[in-house]
């Protein structure tokens, strides 16, 4: 099988005045895979993701998403571009003046054409796959728990079937049986919908479950990628604390070494 | 799996013998182009790209009893994940009641809710005494670092625009009232008439009015993006109270401090009315000051008695506001603008309540 990367980041630099948060770092995601970047805090893993989607700009290097660059796209293109990517930030960011259907209609908005009806009962499909009760659709964000505006976040995300998502810390702050629960309907997802996921999270159940490639963000650059076996055996510092520590061992699988 | 640009979906739609024949790409962008009825047969051997809307469709024609043929096993796949998630049935929606008891319905919440806000308002104007009385037998409990500050953030930081719009007012009083008097030759009852209307009304009521726009608005941003962030419930779990720490110091910071703007308000008004008086009808400063003079002192205490109150409406409407808050960004802005209306309205009913009492009792 072809590997067709859908993003490809090379030599991003990002600085905040003086302050480098990545300096040469190179990531490519490819079509169909989950890729999971890891990290220590302050290591600059959401500033990637808010890099990639365009909400920061880099100060050196190129990002490619879909092999067009970011920076040469304006108005038309760059929007048709936004539209193949949907981004569930870490609260959820929800329309706090919009109830739950309501914010999952935004984006449907942007199809010429498509009735008030139709608009409405995909929304609320949106809602129901994102594994929100029916009652969630005319909550306000401010009624609904922390879980459940995630979920309802990423049902906006899912809204016009993205091929890639970005997820910011799916899991945190969920209890563990609503983040395995979130485990299983992202990985269903990208099974029936050849999702591309980007996820920055902490959880390493989450990335045992779930991820079929691991980024480590250290040292203003991505250390290694490759499989969860693959980390397991790298001797760098961090990354061995971070893979076998005390937490690290509860959450590995008892079936480890299926891939 | 190649990745078309959505906008340049295509979708091809053939009818032959009551069979409809789907090619090409059956997402969002060309579900529009489908129509609602039901459809007996679905051809989707020619179909390339399915996304979840389209499964929607599809799974909607099934229902309506449809027979879909020549789904590939990706696809028909993605449709059992779709039809999984819409099994839910859609609830009955409550009958409507009827439109002479919606009207009623709404006007008694309505009726309910103000009262509400009265009996919220008087516990909040209670619990603020209560602070105060607290304060005065555990002076160690009382935060007088606080009290500076506010009365630094409400009172000093007010004198200027106070100063200006009062100074502003006692020239547009000369200036009017000397139009006035002159036809009867009695521009010399300027003084009077600038006097008493500032020094009794304007002088006080503005100065409150600006107060509650400054700082009503400010106690309930201040608190609210506090009750927004959990602060305040966190104070509770550390034993703090919040009326001892957040309302004492505010509104006791307005109690003292608008009496003091009120009297700083008095004599710039009294300055810009001189001034006036001077450019335009030649009456001296110490001629002015003469007829000051013959002005009884009461009219200047009516006007400052009322001061301790207004700053207790300000502060209460504030800081009840901010309470009030609740967790969306939304409620905090709408809480703002209704706590600085609230505010100026409550003042100016409280003024002309003041002003029957004095005539009443002849002062």
């Amino acid at each position: 099988m072809s590997v067709e990367n859908v993003i490809e980041v090379r030599g991003l630099q990002t600085r905040f005045g003086s302050h480098v948060v990545h300096d040469g770092l190179d990531l490519d995601v490819r079509r169909g895979e989950i890729l999971g970047v890891v990290g220590g805090s302050g290591t600059g893993k959401s500033v990637l993701l808010r890099s990639i989607v365009g909400l920061n700009r880099p100060s050196a290097g190129s990002i490619r998403v879909f092999g067009m660059d970011l920076d040469e796209l304006t108005g038309e293109a760059r929007e048709a571009l936004e539209q193949r990517w949907g981004v569930m930030f870490q609260d959820g960011a929800l329309f706090s003046a919009l109830n739950v259907r309501e914010n999952v209609e935004v984006p449907l908005r942007a199809v010429p054409g498509l009735g008030d009806d139709r608009r409405r009962a995909l929304a609320e499909l949106k809602v129901a796959m994102a594994g929100l009760p029916r009652l969630a659709n005319d909550k306000f964000p401010s009624d609904l728990s922390g879980g459940m505006r995630k979920r309802a976040g990423l049902a906006r995300a899912l809204a016009l079937d993205p091929e890639i998502v970005f997820l910011d810390e799916p899991t945190a702050g969920l209890d563990p049986i609503g983040a395995s629960a979130f485990d299983r309907l992202i990985v269903a997802l990208r099974d029936t919908l050849n999702l591309s996921v980007f996820m920055v999270t902490h959880d390493l159940d989450t990335l045992h479950a779930c991820c079929d490639r691991i980024a480590v963000l250290a040292e203003k650059r991505v250390l290694t990628t490759g499989t969860m076996a693959e980390m397991l055996k790298i001797d760098h510092p961090w990354v061995h604390e971070y893979f076998h520590g005390p937490r690290a061992r509860a959450a590995q699988p008892l079936d480890e070494g299926k891939g | 799996m190649s990745s078309p640009d959505p906008n340049r979906a295509q979708l091809t739609r053939s009818d032959r013998d009551g069979t409809v024949a789907l090619q090409g790409d059956l997402v969002v962008w060309t579900l529009p182009t489908l129509p609602d009825g039901a459809v007996p047969r679905l051809d989707l051997s020619g179909l390339s790209r399915l996304d979840t809307a389209g499964a929607w469709y599809l799974s909607r024609q099934q229902a309506a009893g449809a027979t879909l043929s020549g789904l590939s096993e990706r696809h028909a796949e993605l449709l059992d994940t779709v039809a999984g998630a819409m099994t839910e049935p859609v609830p009955d929606p409550a009958p409507d009641m009827p439109r002479w008891r919606q009207m009623l319905d709404r006007a008694g919440r309505r009726v309910v809710s103000g009262l509400v806000f009265f009996r919220e308002l008087a516990e909040y104007l209670g619990r603020f005494v209560a602070a105060l009385l607290r304060a005065l037998r555990h002076p160690s409990e009382f935060r007088l670092t606080s009290l500076v500050y506010h009365c630094q953030e409400t009172g000093l930081r007010a004198v200027p625009i106070v100063t200006l719009m009062s100074f502003l007012i006692g020239v547009v009083l000369a200036f009017q009232g000397a139009t006035q008097l002159r036809q009867f030759g009695a521009e010399v009852f300027v003084v009077d008439l600038i006097a008493i209307a500032v020094l009794r009304e304007l002088g006080i009521l503005l100065t409150a009015i600006i107060v509650a726009g400054r700082t009503a608005s400010a106690l309930t941003a201040a608190i609210g993006s506090m009750k927004m962030h959990e602060e305040i419930d966190a104070m509770r779990t550390l034993g703090m109270d919040p009326d001892m720490v957040l309302i004492l110091p505010r509104v006791l910071a307005l109690v003292l401090m608008l009496p003091i703007l009120g009297l700083i308000s008095d004599v710039a008004g009294l300055v810009g009315g001189a001034v006036m008086s001077w450019i335009e009808l030649g009456i001296s400063p110490a001629m002015f000051l003469a007829r000051l003079s013959d002005v009884e002192a009461s009219n200047a205490l009516v006007g400052l008695v009322k001061a301790p109150v207004f700053a207790l409406i300000i502060g209460v409407i504030g800081c009840h506001a901010g309470m009030k808050v609740g967790k969306d960004a939304d409620s905090l802005g709408r809480q703002t603008s209704t706590a600085v209306v609230n505010a100026i309205f409550a003042v100016i009913i409280a003024d002309a309540l003041f002003s029957i009492f004095f005539s009443e009792v002849n002062l």
